[in-house]
């Protein structure tokens, strides 16, 4: 969900910042939230991660750093830009840009993807890495669906695959004001015009997922439908000296469904 | 003003409608018995060729993964027609280019059957209902950027004759495009394109001398986008585009009664009250504009024909112009009234055959339609006096003045200096 004004103001503790960068064609929106040592958190395409409860935790004793991704919430989507590898030299160019040094990435779902395409190309400003339900990555053959179809099943069935429990998706279409509306509109035109084909992935990233020198730890809801738990193991096989742990009683967005849960293993990873 | 004979093809035999949600995208092929289909096919092409006996022209379509259209590539059943027909022009309607990947065979096959129908075919081209996205795997916020792109490469490939040129665009690379046969009619065959809701669209189809067509669009829709077009392109400083540019597709029915034609027209109505898919199949993202879609998502547009419109009745559908029907008389008056509220509107594509209507009852429809209809009707409107982009084209010139649409393309080549190609000259059989 976008961030509103309200969201932020709801933590009087971390400071908010936002700041319009212009990297390559685009211009790109990122906030920074509290202060320390520097997280990248790049959203999933369904953006809940912005006003989650989790991030001000966070940032209580880190700066975390969100841009909104080119496509989404006002971040602009140059033609130049079509595919999530595209997309990951301008991450690059951030990094640069904002001059970071010792970040530990986490990304969500295609935000995760996003994270494997910018560790593979140059880790050298980046300490550790969380890949939460990530997609970007195609592990068995061509007659399997590795990756669940979102556009082809009826909006109850794909809110099914990507919840345990449908209750707690923070998004009920039917409820969103006109502005919300658009905002999720424009969000799944960017999603659509990035993961369309190949569907969600990159054919050659899992060959060179072994470039990967930092220390991984992925997150999985153990009830996932879009990428299950054995698409989980097939990732964590390709990054040398990673971590998977899954979370029970929580799908595609284990943030959003058991985020006490979620919290532990983060917390204990950047130790 | 032209007429066009249309069925799409479908296939009637559908399992009990609470068995199955969508005819399209997701129906199993099983559902398809090739002992029955392949009769099918051959009945709905000897509709076309009873078409063109008729002394009336053809349209045919593209459809993939759906009970709706068997046609699933269009350029075969045109090019075996390119053969079975002698005078009948050969819209295919059309070619969804962007889905397709390769716009340089989609060249070769529209001037293969151009030069074996001796310069008979109209080409068109069509970005795909949304459906087509789920079977084709193209991107849905690509498509409209690569149909342009798709259209002015074959276009640049037909008239292209002095060997290989280089290509490498936003989709397509080619690297040495040199297309074999170069198309009969000069400097190509005449295009066509369709629309929904998109203004901008439908003037840049007529701005390039396309021939812009809508299909079972309430009149008053039709009115709105037509007045639109020709009042941007107006803007545009650019001349009067004349009625040949637009074409218009309802259904159709001629019966010897009222009552006749108003039973034909509820099996050519199978169309629409079968049409079901499911709601996701109408929207992928980026496919229709962001407030449309945005609307769709909050569930304030369903994204196509509701399903309260598939249960309106007949009379409904007659008032607002999606279905034409009655005895001679009654459609020419129908059709009479619609080109005045319209505004004008050059060829009239007749869905005249649907479902499992048997072939009796369409060529009975058929038959009145061309012989009793078509006459009355078809010295109506005006043509472009040249070929080309439409600042190109000339004033227009009433359609009276000649024979039909060859007659006046013929003209036009011979205004605009291009080579004519007379497909009047009829094939001599090889001994």
């Amino acid at each position: 969900m976008p961030a509103k004004k309200s969201a932020v103001r709801r933590s009087p503790k971390a400071r908010t910042t936002r700041k319009t960068y212009n990297l390559q064609e685009a211009k790109v929106i990122v906030e920074t939230k509290g202060s320390g040592k520097p997280i990248l958190l790049l959203h999933s395409e369904d953006r809940y991660e912005r006003s989650a409860a989790f991030v001000e935790e966070l940032a209580q004793k880190h700066r975390v750093i969100m841009p909104m991704m080119p496509g989404y919430d006002g971040s602009t989507l140059p033609d130049s830009i079509r595919s999530i590898e595209d997309m990951s030299y301008l991450y690059l160019d951030l990094l640069d840009e904002m001059n970071l040094q010792d970040v530990t990435v986490i990304g969500f779902s295609v935000g995760g993807w996003l994270a494997c395409e910018i560790a593979t190309k140059n880790d050298a400003r980046l300490k550790k890495l969380i890949l939460v339900d990530s997609v970007g990555i195609k592990n068995r053959g061509a007659y399997d669906r590795d990756i669940q179809d979102i556009y082809y099943n009826t909006f109850a069935k794909v809110k099914k695959f990507k919840f345990h429990d449908v209750k707690k998706d923070p998004r009920v279409l039917t409820d969103m004001s006109d502005d919300e509306a658009l905002d999720e509109a424009h969000a799944r035109e960017a999603t659509a015009r990035l993961c369309w084909d190949p569907y969600f992935h990159n054919p050659s990233l899992r060959y060179r997922l072994n470039r990967i020198k930092i220390k991984t730890l992925l997150i999985w809801g153990a009830n996932d439908g879009i990428v299950k738990t054995s698409y989980a193991r097939g990732f964590a096989k390709k990054i040398k000296g990673s971590k998977l742990v899954t979370i029970s009683k929580a799908g595609h967005f284990p943030h959003v469904e058991q985020p006490q849960e979620f919290m532990k293993h983060v917390k204990a990873f950047l130790r | 003003m032209e007429f066009y004979h249309f069925t799409e093809f479908a296939w009637p035999y559908l399992p009990p409608d609470d068995e199955f949600t969508s005819m399209r995208v997701s129906l199993p092929s099983g559902v398809y018995d090739p002992t029955i289909g392949s009769d099918w096919y051959n009945m709905c092409l000897d509709q076309h060729v009873l078409a063109d006996e008729l002394g009336i022209n053809c349209m045919i379509n593209e459809h993939h993964q759906t009970a709706t259209c068997l046609n699933s590539a269009a350029p075969l059943s045109v090019a075996i027609l390119a053969r079975q027909t002698k005078k009948a022009r050969l819209c295919i309607l059309g070619n969804p280019a962007a889905n397709l990947r390769d716009p340089v065979r989609n060249a070769e096959e529209m001037a293969m059957i151009d030069n074996i129908s001796h310069g008979r075919l109209e080409c068109g081209f069509v970005r795909g209902v949304p459906y087509e996205l789920f079977g084709s795997n193209c991107n849905p916020t690509e498509t409209s950027p690569r149909l342009w792109e798709s259209i002015a490469l074959m276009q640049k490939a037909w008239t292209t004759h002095d060997g290989p040129f280089n290509y490498e665009g936003r989709w397509v690379h080619k690297r040495q495009v040199n297309v074999w046969p170069r198309p009969y009619q000069e400097p190509h065959m005449p295009i066509w394109m369709t629309g929904g809701s998109d203004v901008n669209h439908a003037t840049r189809s007529v701005e390039n001398g396309f021939t812009f067509t809508m299909f079972l669009t309430p009149t008053e829709s039709m009115k709105k986008m037509f007045t639109a077009v020709r009042a941007n392109l107006k803007k545009k400083g650019l001349p009067k585009p004349a009625d040949d540019l637009f074409a218009f597709m309802p259904l159709v029915a001629v019966g010897e009664t009222e009552e006749e034609a108003l039973k034909f027209i509820k099996q050519v109505f199978w169309y629409v009250t079968n049409n079901k898919a499911e709601p996701q199949f109408r929207a992928p993202p980026g496919y229709v504009e962001s407030q449309l879609y945005a609307n769709f998502l909050s569930g304030k547009f369903s994204g196509g024909r509701t399903d309260a419109i598939r249960t309106k009745g007949m009379d409904y559908f007659r008032e607002n112009g999606v279905a034409v029907y009655g005895t001679p008389d009654q459609v020419v008056a129908q059709l009479k009234k619609m080109y005045k509220q319209i505004g004008g509107f050059g060829n009239l594509i007749a869905m005249l055959h649907s479902g499992d209507m048997p072939y009796k009852n369409v060529a009975k429809s058929m038959t009145l339609f061309a012989k009793e209809v078509v006459p009355q009707l078809k010295d109506m409107g005006t043509v472009s006096s040249k070929v080309g982009m439409l600042k190109d084209r000339g004033r227009p010139v009433p359609a009276a003045k000649f024979k039909g649409r060859t007659d006046a393309l013929e003209a036009a080549r011979a205004k605009t200096g291009v080579e004519v190609r007379s497909p009047k000259k009829t094939r001599k059989r090889a001994a």
